[in-house]
């Protein structure tokens, strides 16, 4: 099984003409992911890499293709534009890869995506993948492979750390979410995490946070009161200042909101196990599988 | 990004919220000719990015001209929490009945913008929220429709029983919303919001906060930035398209992604060293972004070597060996160098680095001990 994502993802690429959407497309396309259409405004009627049609518009798209996901590399200005656009269009699924996205145009953009009844995932995110099935956004297939862990993050490359240890330890995964680091995104840990729960060949999850905000603390509590399968987590920024955006626009200590040491103590309290470093997944994941 | 006070109020002005006038000076002598100007008693106001200027001595009144130079004299050139206070804005002083706060920030929780307003003003919101949580309104708005009429007035009644003022303060509160969208604002504030005697509701004091993301699309925000207030490498950093925030340890740190970038950091500190910035070169394999991040990081003496942490998916590891190689040539090293790199392209890069004298580890944990104990001269545990 998996979440989110499957044999049945058909994508649409958002900004699929684009230098990171031409080259991350091709990269799905290698992958198996079925790329089922492309948008970018004035270029419809071409095809991409002689094989995926181009449209115009995300309606047109989805008329022709009848995609029901999209993934989307858009410049920041047009972001917000690109999900509204795929949301209105129908897309059930909606993966956005671009950082730098406004946070006021986010608060729109949740609001509308909401009431259209998508999902959104994103942005400032790598994207997802459901090893050996389906792969939507920018995160290496040949880091991973099919298995029963579950792996959810707000991080790209310390994703990939520990996926990749995980991988060569003979330890697969389901679905690899990357949430992303932004401070307004559409799916949160516990969004993730509610459907592992629910997916049958999920055994266990691996979860990585960072400073800021209160998503690690509310999934531990959801952890504690509703999660039958084991949780590794891991928090990134035990050493960063207060105050100081740390790359990720969500990664900041607002006075002493956010802190590492809180989240560590929420994930204690929650029964989970906690990964002191990255290297400690395999070990952890291992014992309470 | 932060703005000062006057350029705040500048912004609150075009929304048209009532602000005092005022008038920045750079210099002890414009600070005495503003004070003539205005005639009368006038506050002196240090303009940094900081709380707690008036208890830092950044905030006085002066009765004179005279009193405003020799006051600015003194402000000028103060630090205030280590910041250098470089201007001050001079402005007729008040006379204050009330003093209120009116503040709006981006909560993550509702993915909204938030009022918080509370006739507890003039001191420090959060001791209020923690003390006396009773006196501070919320009030998340739906950014599909703005801040309605009738929630603008909820929120004046819950400051003042006067319908005047709370007409006058609710009209405030729909401008300042307008201000925060208009300029997509993280924050903006005014503490106080003060009445006085004769029943004018104006706002002595604004802050606002820039995000970030807004800059590209905004040219005449980001041309606000003082850089003044930033360590020098930050600004350089910037400028080269790198993220990075200055720390104060002696292991410098080249990462790509910043989750990788925060856990390499605090892997130096579990393996008993310290960290001396985060710097995250990002996905672009650019050999031009190793070469200036390695100029930025050498630069700082409290470096005692450095450390690339590399995972390579998009990244390609060959070109940062070559950066690295490039770099080095101009600039030689002064320092040990520590490298670990992972992923695309990863024999080629070892190649790369091998017949250039470097070598590379392939593991994280190694790595970061080797640089903590080139960092400490072979003291780390």
């Amino acid at each position: 099984m998996s979440i989110f994502i499957d044999n049945d993802t058909r994508v649409i690429v958002q900004g699929i003409t684009g230098r990171d959407g031409s080259f991350h497309a091709k990269q799905m396309l290698d992958y198996g992911t079925c790329v089922v259409a492309g948008v970018t405004p004035g270029k419809g009627g071409q095809r991409f890499d002689d094989r995926v049609p181009i449209f115009d518009t995300m309606a047109d798209a989805v008329a022709e293709s009848k995609a029901n996901t999209s993934v989307i590399y858009v410049p920041p200005a047009f972001a917000a534009d690109a999900i509204m656009e795929a949301a209105d269009a129908g897309i059930a699924l909606i993966v956005c890869i671009t950082e730098g996205v406004p946070v006021l145009d986010m608060t729109r953009v949740y609001r509308y995506v909401k009431e259209k009844g998508a999902r959104l995932i994103g942005p400032n995110c790598p994207g997802l993948i459901t090893p050996g099935k389906s792969k939507v956004g920018i995160i290496p297939g040949n880091i991973c492979t099919p298995g029963p862990v579950g792996v959810v993050s707000r991080s790209g490359t310390l994703t990939y750390e520990v996926v990749y240890q995980l991988t060569r330890a003979g330890i697969g995964q389901t679905t690899c979410v990357g949430i992303g680091g932004d401070p307004i995104n559409g799916t949160n840990f516990i969004d993730c995490l509610a459907a592992f729960e629910k997916d049958p060949e999920t055994k266990a999850v691996a979860l990585m946070g960072e400073i800021g905000g209160n998503d690690e603390q509310d999934a531990a509590v959801f952890i504690k009161e509703n999660m039958s399968k084991p949780v590794v987590g891991f928090i990134a920024g035990r050493t960063a200042p207060p105050g100081r955006r740390m790359g990720h626009a969500g990664a900041i200590i607002s006075g002493s909101a956010g802190t590492a040491a809180e989240k560590i103590e929420a994930f204690k309290t929650a029964g989970m196990g906690i990964a002191e470093r990255p290297a400690e997944f395999v070990k952890l994941i291992r014992e309470r599988m | 990004m932060n703005i000062h006070e006057y350029q705040a109020k500048d912004i609150f002005r075009r929304h048209g919220i009532p602000v005092p006038p005022g008038e920045v000076a750079s210099t002890p002598e414009e600070a005495e000719q503003i004070a003539r100007q205005y005639g009368g008693t006038v506050v002196v106001k240090a303009q940094v990015h900081a709380g707690g200027r008036g208890k830092a001595g950044g905030v006085k009144l002066a009765k004179t001209p005279a009193e405003a130079k020799s006051l600015a004299s003194q402000i000028l050139g103060m630090r205030i929490k280590d910041l250098p206070v470089q201007r001050v804005l001079v402005t007729p002083a008040a006379d204050i009945a009330t003093e209120a706060y009116v503040g709006i920030v981006v909560d993550r929780a509702s993915k909204r913008a938030v009022f918080m307003v509370s006739p507890a003003g003039g001191i420090d919101i959060e001791e209020v929220a923690a003390k006396t949580p009773d006196k501070i309104m919320r009030l998340a708005v739906d950014p599909a429709f703005g801040l309605l009429p009738f929630e603008a007035m909820r929120l004046g009644f819950f400051l003042y029983d006067d319908v005047k003022k709370v007409r006058a303060a609710a009209r405030i509160m729909e401008q300042l919303y307008a201000a925060f969208v208009d300029v997509g604002a993280s924050l903006a504030e005014i503490n106080p919001l003060v009445t006085t005697p004769a029943g004018d509701v104006l706002a002595l004091d604004a802050k606002i906060v820039v995000d970030d993301n807004e800059l590209a699309r905004r040219p005449d925000l980001a041309a606000l930035r003082d850089e003044s207030a930033e360590a020098p490498s930050e600004v350089s950093a910037r400028r080269a398209g790198l993220t990075f925030v200055k720390l104060d340890g002696n292991v410098g740190c080249v990462v790509n992604g910043a989750g990788l970038a925060m856990a390499t950091m605090d892997l130096v500190k579990y393996y008993g060293g310290e960290p001396a910035n985060f710097l995250d070169i990002g996905g672009s394999s650019n050999p031009e972004k190793v070469v200036n991040a390695l100029r930025i990081i050498t630069a700082d003496p409290n470096v005692k070597a450095i450390l690339f942490n590399i995972f390579g998916g998009i990244t390609r590891t060959d070109d940062v060996a070559n950066g690295i190689v490039t770099a080095t040539k101009t600039n030689p090293l002064k320092v040990p160098i520590v490298i670990r790199l992972t992923g695309t392209n990863e024999e080629i890069a070892l190649q790369i680095l091998e017949k250039n004298g470097f070598s590379a580890m392939t593991d994280m944990d190694s790595a970061v001990q080797k640089a903590v104990q080139l960092a400490t001269g072979g003291k780390a545990a």
